[in-house]
């Protein structure tokens, strides 16, 4: 019985071009934040930070330490919280945005601020979208906003990072 | 690279038809590690979630509660069911994507022994109620707290499901986005006894 002759290289080829397809879709899964209909979307890409490089500010001394909020829920935040975190309010609720209002209501303009929330995937967060837009619109200029691409359990907490709980 | 050397090397000492069998069976292992190799990666690309490991084949942590409607809610009492637990808030959207899916299911899969159980992680009941309403939840709704999420392993992203069989075993865990077709399929092999 007689086989179709497939020169192998090809059929090696064609597999590593699978592997490599699939390593490049994975490293853009991870790093590229999805948009969709969540409020994240509103958010310019150029203001994210990623988990690590808010845990290389965390440990720097000095000045560079910025001001971590945290508005989402705050049930959430009671269970577990980035350590340093503020909670300032539920950005999807007029009350968490008025919350926010009066917290930072007395800080510079400038004052370097860090959001986060991670009470859901990325892309269906309802909290960042609004209280980043309140910070920009009382004239703050030095906004980031954490990307957690799933949750706070799977992008930070389940990571090692440094968590607290509320007492 | 171990693979190539064997290659050379068969092609070098076992001329003939061996030599084809050496030649298929070193390329074979090519790929075969090849493939390995690419499942490897697709198993470390998985977004592995933070309860996603932590609770199944466990027994379901016990808990106690008032739901929405003043009844106790005791997940010991629901042992003989297949329970679907669900950790949920009104201001999550993929939430709510899943709960509609879950009246059904209680509707459908009800009388074959399933019971749905709603945990809001809401801060405020208020908003739970209105949208329990809205939603036309068939199943009960309580709220909870610091404790319970504890209890589950720390629920610190929603949506989270919980599927438990009729001994009060976890048998899977879902988080985020879940594919409602594959909870479905297990929630019915477990309905069966599989």
């Amino acid at each position: 019985m007689k086989h179709a002759f497939i020169p192998r290289a090809s059929v090696t080829a064609a597999l590593a071009m699978l592997v490599l397809l699939f390593v490049c879709a994975q490293c853009s899964a991870q790093f590229t934040p999805s948009t969709g209909p969540g409020s994240t979307s509103l958010i310019p890409q150029a203001q994210l930070i990623q988990p690590e490089e808010l845990i290389h500010l965390l440990q720097a001394t000095g000045t560079g330490k910025p001001l971590l909020l945290q508005v989402g829920s705050h049930l959430l935040f009671d269970e577990a919280h980035i350590t340093g975190s503020v909670y300032a309010g539920a950005g999807s609720q007029p009350s968490g945005l008025q919350q926010l209002q009066s917290m930072v209501a007395s800080f510079s303009k400038k004052k370097f601020i860090v959001l986060y929330c991670g009470c859901c995937p990325w892309n269906r967060c309802p909290n960042l979208g609004p209280a980043f837009k309140q910070l920009h619109d009382m004239g703050f200029s030095n906004v980031k906003v954490l990307y957690l691409a799933n949750n706070l359990g799977t992008d930070w907490v389940a990571k090692g990072y440094p968590v607290e709980r509320s007492h | 690279m171990n693979a190539v050397t064997s290659q050379r090397t068969a092609r070098k000492t076992a001329p003939g038809p061996e030599a084809g069998h050496a030649r298929s069976f070193a390329f074979r292992r090519l790929a075969l590690t090849l493939l390995l190799v690419a499942a490897c990666l697709a198993a470390g690309g998985t977004h592995d979630t933070y309860a996603a490991t932590s609770l199944v084949h466990k027994r379901a942590p016990e808990f106690v509660r008032t739901d929405l409607g003043h009844k106790r809610l005791d997940l010991n009492a629901y042992r003989g069911k297949v329970v679907l637990l669900d950790f949920w808030a009104t201001w999550c959207a993929p939430c709510q994507v899943e709960m509609p899916s879950f009246v059904d299911w209680q509707k459908k899969y009800g009388p074959r022994g399933l019971q749905v159980i709603g945990i809001s992680l809401d801060d405020d009941p208020v908003l739970v109620r209105s949208l329990v309403g809205k939603l036309k939840l068939n199943y009960p709704v309580a709220m909870g707290d610091v404790k319970l999420g504890d209890l589950y392993g720390g629920v610190l992203g929603l949506p989270v499901t919980y599927l438990i069989d009729r001994h009060g075993m976890i048998q899977a865990e879902f988080q985020g986005e879940a594919d409602l077709g594959k909870i479905e399929r297990q929630m019915q092999s477990l309905l069966s006894g599989r």
